[in-house]
């Protein structure tokens, strides 16, 4: 299914959605994060889209914002896109799990606590996954210093 | 019948050319005595020293690339058994040598300074690969990697290499026979004395 | 006593145990916390980061050429399928198209070393069900493959020849002859690897039903490579998305519906006979032509995200690159095939023994530095 086509039914199932597609291959749509759960399902039950294999969850930091990037997929229709979602709360993040809609989820979105530090509500057990459970500080932050460990080039 | 004609002395097989009862390396003399006996003639140090290091037995103990080196190495081709590591354990009593295949991370140094720990002594470590020895390509910006795994146990030998070739890893496990070799058990000084506090 | 009373007198209670870091049939260090009733397993939960090295933070400071060498080490059997991946994505960046003989080279290497982890796989396989055998006839020919590569590329497992914008160096003129050689010699070894383990019976036992994962399954949890194909889902990236000259050659993919080990086994024995076969097509005819575009010597990809996916031996393998127009990349995501693959180990080890769990765990071929990057 074309882009424009795919614009237009996804404009229609909430507001504040932002297109682009500059800078990328795929259509990129940035979601809102209050809405980010009912998208998502919707994304995966409306028969046209049918986007039912997330391949990649991708946590991100942009500067001031945190926030992950799901490249998803329809293995019936054959179409891809670019799903982001941010918060500016750097103290506190906090995103909707979407675990219940891609299993796949689960784990990728374990990945993104453990590096970045933003919960997601509704998972089923948020832990740390590849760092030991003490570790102090989220290290793939922009911010991140460890004069102790890491030694810079 | 065989009974009679059974050798039983080394002077006996030595006059019929078989000199195969006693390997060449062997530390000593053997001196045919009377009545069936064989006297040894040896030190104490060095026919234990040979002992040990024909027969060393590692642990499989491979992270990363460097284990599928370590593999080929006792695979067909290259066969480190014929060296005397006949074969690898998979406990940590068992086991007298440890060869560190892989890099050594912040969370798999407790888990390693224990298997170390849970060794008998004598007991000796390889490095193998530039991970083990120095951090190898992770050293500069990695948050996660300990810089060499000297600084968890204490270390015999170094292979370097990313990965090192077979070759050359069994040059660095008969260097440290040749090390064995040359050990006192009067003077033995235990390498994990005194290693935490920064020897 | 009747087998009923015996059944209600008995109290048994679940314990932890611990498959711990290191473990003769982990196949490097994972480390799984099983929650068992007896033999019963309830519950696999996997406890990762041992080998964790922080390759992602890493790219963030290396130049593009440089961070080619770190994907060598992430999953160390399919090397130069990982070094590819990033260099179709910076090539995809900076717009640039390479020649025909690139191309050729790149799908034939690519090929043999799906090839070399295919045998190491199947050689471990029947190690960790108890065949020791099949370690050293694997390893044997995989020493052939690794020779081939030592004489064009110069080193045996971490090697660093496809560089953005083609190769480092031109093949060597043995190359073509000696690849020959090793494909003529294997397809007489691969029907004897067969006769060793796929008609056994004790091997055939110990993998038929054992492991079953659905289709839809396999598809929620991102399942990918052998383990989805396995189940049903054809997900080979070289025909839904082909690169390199991937769609100058005819070959089948392997695909099998009924989801259990003993599937898994059969779509790799599969993929090596297709393997050889895509040799054949391309080996004969390298075309001529440039060796290496020309890149500047500081390569700068422009601002923009890009995504390039590839088809290592374990599943699909995607690099995303964010750049803001410098020097460095500003975030480097690999997307690797075992970390999906992973999740599925929970949900479908309820209920089995421990020994099911570990022909498991073979079928799924994992590479453990791969899922913790």
């Amino acid at each position: 299914m074309k882009n424009e086509d795919l614009q237009n039914i996804i404009n229609g199932l909430a507001e504040n959605l932002a297109f682009s597609e500059e800078g990328s291959e795929f259509l990129n749509v940035t979601i809102p994060k209050e809405a980010l759960h009912n998208v998502c399902s919707q994304l995966k039950s409306n028969s046209d889209l049918d986007f039912d294999y997330a391949y990649c969850i991708t946590g991100m930091d942009w500067g001031e914002e945190l926030g992950v990037i799901y490249h998803l997929e329809s293995t019936k229709l054959k179409h891809k896109i670019v799903v982001k979602v941010m918060t500016d709360d750097r103290e506190n993040p906090t995103l909707d799990s979407v675990w219940d809609i891609w299993r796949t989820a689960e784990f990728h979105e374990l990945e993104v606590y453990d590096f970045f530090g933003v919960k997601f509500n509704n998972h089923p057990g948020l832990r740390r996954l590849f760092l030991t459970p003490d570790w102090d500080g989220w290290p793939l932050r922009k911010d991140y210093v460890d004069e102790a460990n890491m030694i810079v080039k | 019948m065989g009974v009679d004609n059974k050798k039983r002395y080394v002077s006996q097989l030595e006059a019929e050319g078989l000199n195969e009862v006693v390997p060449d390396d062997f530390p000593g003399k053997i001196i045919p005595g009377g009545n069936g006996g064989n006297i040894v003639v040896t030190t104490l140090d060095s026919v234990i020293n040979w002992g040990r290091k024909n027969s060393l037995w590692s642990l499989y103990f491979g992270t990363s690339c460097c284990a599928i080196e370590m593999m080929q190495t006792g695979a067909a081709r290259n066969d480190y058994s014929r060296f005397g590591f006949e074969v690898a354990r998979a406990s940590a009593r068992q086991a007298d040598l440890i060869i560190i295949a892989g890099t050594i991370v912040n969370k798999m140094a407790p888990v390693l300074r224990r298997l170390y720990d849970q060794m008998a002594e004598p007991r000796y470590v390889i490095a193998m690969g530039a991970c083990a020895i120095s951090g190898g390509p992770f050293y500069y910006n990695s948050y996660s990697v300990v810089k060499g795994a000297d600084h968890v146990i204490p270390v015999d030998v170094y292979v370097p290499g990313c990965p090192p070739r077979p070759e050359a890893l069994l040059e660095g496990m008969i260097m440290l026979q040749k090390k064995i070799e040359t050990e006192n058990m009067s003077k033995k000084v235990n390498p994990i004395d005194g290693f935490d506090e920064g020897k | 006593m009747t087998d009923q009373k015996v059944k209600t007198k008995m109290k048994t209670e679940e314990y932890f145990v611990n498959m711990g870091p290191q473990h003769p049939a982990a196949h490097g260090v994972l480390r799984l916390l099983l929650t068992i009733d007896g033999e019963i397993i309830k519950n696999v939960e996997p406890d990762l980061g041992y080998i964790h090295r922080s390759i992602e933070k890493m790219c963030e400071r290396d130049s593009y050429q440089q961070i080619v060498h770190l994907t060598d080490r992430m999953d160390y059997l399919s090397s130069h399928i990982n070094n590819e991946a990033v260099c179709l994505t910076v090539e995809k960046g900076l717009e640039i198209e390479v020649s025909d003989r690139v191309k050729v080279i790149r799908t034939i290497i690519g090929e043999l070393t799906r090839l070399a982890s295919h045998q190491l796989w199947w050689g471990v396989m029947g190690m960790d069900l108890g065949a020791l055998t099949t370690y050293f006839y694997a390893f044997r020919d995989r020493e052939l493959i690794n020779d081939i590569f030592e004489e064009t590329c110069g080193a045996r497992l971490t090697m660093n020849y496809f560089v953005p914008g083609g190769l480092m160096y031109d093949i060597h003129p043995n190359f073509v002859k000696r690849t020959k050689e090793f494909i003529a010699h294997f397809k007489t070894k691969l029907p004897e690897y067969d006769r060793l383990l796929t008609g056994n019976v004790i091997f055939e036992k110990r993998t038929k039903g054992v492991g079953m994962l659905t289709k839809e399954d396999a598809i929620a949890f991102g399942a990918t490579g052998p383990v989805a194909r396995g189940s049903g889902f054809a997900s080979d990236i070289r025909k839904k998305d082909p690169y390199s000259a991937y769609d100058k050659v005819d070959f089948k993919e392997a695909l099998f519906t009924e989801g259990d080990s003993y599937a898994r086994y059969k779509v790799r024995i599969m993929e090596m006979w297709e393997s050889m076969s895509i040799i054949d097509q391309l080996i004969d005819n390298i075309p001529e032509g440039n060796i290496k575009e020309p890149t500047k010597a500081v390569i700068k990809l422009p601002k923009g995200e890009f995504y390039q996916r590839v088809e290592t031996a374990r599943g699909e393998l995607g690099v995303y690159i964010n750049s803001t127009g410098t020097k460095n990349p500003y975030r480097v995501k690999f997307r690797s095939p075992g970390f999906s693959n992973l999740s599925v180990l929970n949900h479908i080890s309820k209920g089995v023994k421990i020994a099911d769990l570990v022909a498991t765990m073979a079928s799924f071929d994992f590479v453990i530095p791969d899922i913790d990057r």
